[in-house]
């Protein structure tokens, strides 16, 4: 315990002392004060931020991820010939980046909300719930990212496939969806498509945000399983227990690759 | 001389008369009379019934006389949950500051806590009803006046429950000030003419918070429609006035902010949409103006269906709707001009406050989902959003011409 809290801390200050970092907050914090001081209306600033959700976070934790661990590979080796524990090793890298990440994101996007903080009254649920995701997304993909970077050791091919991954996530599984949906169109499609979009945890972020915000168009037009899904608190509970899924899974494949790993 | 001295005081007789045979009928539970059907039998044109404080069980009423019927401090009428406890049958009768409850349910009878049968000059004003089938119903009577009710019910289903304000062939009514919750619809009107409906609140009704048919040249301001099970819906009418209304968070399938089928020549302008699954629905609906509201957050702003035509919507305010327009077919006779869309990327570069890129309120996903209801479950999707913008470069499935060339780059005020 002690030897990982030591890894976290000296990983965090390693973290917070790079420049990227401070550039990561300075992005979220510019974007949104830029998107709050030009439009006044609540609605159109979660749209945007849920889009960062969705976008910037899963790319910038993927890419940084790999790259972390690729980087600090000196330093793992050199940390293992020491009587330390891999798993600690590796939970201690693991937090030292995630946890910087997720509270640059809050502070990014959190300081300029919290100046204009008077025209989200009403809005608080879906803030949370917005922030919520954004950090899942950061956890998520930064252990997805310590998976890649786990199984490939070559650099290009690793950051390669993180790229892919987040393109796949963010665009080209909605495509997919949306075209198994169509195709089968004529049959009762709610529960699988409710299976394939808990599926991706992109989409679980967006669920989290628009089961709040769109919820007059989502509880209308929509069978009686959408309805009992989207309109009660196991939607809800149920998204927010996948995300959980999502984080731990990756971690647990990453952290058994890394123990097998011959440096 | 004598001749006009004489008839003066034929007429000073006669106004004597009339003032000495109005008198005030006291009814109290100690008082000598006791029930209030007594006190009817025992008045004439003119009188004056008090009734005290106290629990009055009565069914069937009927006030033949003109009379006014004043509680004080809400004497309780009670119809047992038999049969309605008012009917009045005579013009210019008032009844104010009384609470009316517990009139029986009927599948054959529409049983009303105060029924107005062919009457006019009568005022409503100022009582309490609860737990009643029908609360207020006005049949084939005219100027009368109903302000200032509050009518509440808990309904349980449509089929077997009545209305709050119910008007069937009348004409020159107001309706003001009045709060119908958990009625089947909170104000029905039904062949009815030149009326005024305003200030009203009407909510969590089990249908519609306002339904009207067949009413033409009527008024509506400045209600509240809210968590009514089915919105407010209105058919058949021309010429109607809406504005100042405000349709709330009316949610499900068949649920509508304002629902439009065969209204023409009407005004709906100033009026407040927020967070209903569909704000305004248009079906069979001509000619219509409506102008300078406020659409915010609703699942659909508007749907438009290719059956109505010549409407213009002029000045509106779209704001953070999941869905902004949408529409049954790749053809549009409707005008859109000079509205705000929150959705709107275009850009003013004469600084004039009109964008000069036309606005496409349709997008492709919406004509996805009007197909395919699932796919909602994609919306805002970053996928979506690409669909979206594929479609507004090479419109193919979207209406051309349902498109705002003049959108306004700042909120109308």
């Amino acid at each position: 315990m002690k030897t990982l809290l030591a890894i976290i801390k000296f990983q965090f200050h390693d973290t917070l002392r790079s420049k990227w970092l401070a550039i990561y907050t300075l992005f979220f914090l510019i974007l949104s004060y830029a998107l709050l001081s030009f439009t006044k209306e609540p609605g159109k600033v979660i749209l945007s931020l849920l889009n960062i959700n969705m976008i910037v976070i899963p790319l910038t934790s993927l890419v940084f991820g790999t790259i972390y661990l690729y980087s600090n590979r000196d330093y793992i080796i050199l940390i293992l010939s020491q009587p330390i524990n891999r798993k600690v090793l590796f939970v201690g890298l693991y937090l030292g980046l995630s946890l910087p990440m997720a509270i640059s994101f809050l502070v990014g996007t959190g300081i300029p909300l919290l100046i204009f903080i008077k025209i989200f009254s009403g809005e608080s649920v879906v803030l949370l719930f917005l922030f919520l995701g954004g950090i899942f997304e950061t956890f998520i993909f930064v252990s997805i990212s310590f998976l890649i970077a786990s199984l490939n050791d070559n650099k290009m091919k690793g950051l390669g496939l993180a790229i892919f991954l987040w393109l796949f996530f963010s665009a080209l599984y909605d495509g997919l969806v949306l075209i198994i949906m169509q195709i089968f169109m004529v049959y009762p499609i709610e529960v699988p498509a409710i299976v394939l979009t808990m599926l991706s945890p992109i989409d679980l972020a967006r669920l989290l945000v628009i089961l709040n915000f769109d919820i007059s168009a989502l509880l209308g037009y929509t069978g009686a399983v959408y309805s009992q899904f989207l309109g009660s608190t196991t939607g809800l509970i149920l998204s927010l227990l996948t995300l959980c899924i999502w984080v731990a899974i990756p971690f647990y494949l990453g952290l058994r690759c890394f123990n097998k790993k011959d440096f | 001389m004598s001749k006009i001295l004489s008839s003066l005081i034929i007429i000073y007789l006669i106004l004597l008369q009339g003032v000495a045979v109005s008198k005030t009928i006291i009814v109290g539970q100690h008082e000598r009379i006791k029930t209030i059907k007594q006190a009817l039998e025992t008045s004439n044109d003119g009188d004056v019934i008090t009734i005290k404080k106290g629990f009055y069980l009565e069914n069937n009423l009927v006030i033949t006389r003109q009379v006014s019927l004043i509680g004080i401090d809400f004497p309780v009428l009670s119809g047992n949950k038999k049969e309605g406890i008012i009917t009045v049958k005579a013009n210019n009768v008032t009844i104010k500051g009384i609470h009316f409850t517990d009139t029986g349910s009927s599948f054959v009878k529409d049983n009303a806590a105060v029924k107005l049968d062919s009457v006019s000059n009568c005022v409503i004003k100022d009582n309490k009803f609860s737990n009643n089938f029908f609360g207020i119903y006005l049949g084939k009577s005219w100027q009368c006046s109903i302000s200032n009710n509050i009518i509440i019910s808990s309904q349980k289903t449509q089929a077997y429950s009545g209305n709050g304000i119910h008007l069937w062939y009348c004409k020159d009514i107001e309706i003001a000030g009045n709060t119908v919750d958990g009625h089947r619809d909170g104000i029905y009107l039904e062949f009815v003419k030149r009326s005024i409906i305003k200030d009203n609140l009407s909510r969590r009704n089990l249908r519609y918070g306002l339904h009207f048919m067949f009413s033409d040249s009527c008024e509506y301001f400045s209600n509240k429609f809210e968590h009514n099970s089915a919105g407010v819906a209105v058919m058949f009418t021309h010429h109607v006035k809406m504005f100042n209304n405000i349709f709330e968070n009316n949610w499900g399938d068949a649920s509508y902010g304002l629902l439009l089928k065969d209204i023409s020549n009407s005004k709906i302008y100033n009026n407040v949409f927020r967070r209903n699954t569909c704000g305004i629905y248009l079906e069979g609906s001509n000619r219509n103006a409506i102008e300078n509201n406020l659409l915010e957050r609703n699942g659909w702003a508007i749907r438009l269906m290719a059956n109505s035509m010549d409407n213009n919507f002029r000045k509106n305010n779209f704001l953070s709707n999941s869905f902004e327009v949408a529409t049954n077919s790749t053809r549009n006779f409707n005008t859109f001009s000079n509205n705000y869309w929150s959705d709107y990327q275009g850009y003013d570069l004469n600084n004039d406050g009109i964008g000069e890129v036309p606005h496409h309120p349709v997008k492709l996903f919406s004509i996805i989902v009007e197909k395919n209801r699932p796919t909602l479950l994609l919306l805002r999707s970053f996928f979506v959003e690409l669909l979206n913008a594929a479609e507004k470069i090479f419109p193919v499935l979207t209406p051309e011409t349902l498109v705002d060339n003049s959108p306004e780059m700042s909120l109308i005020k």
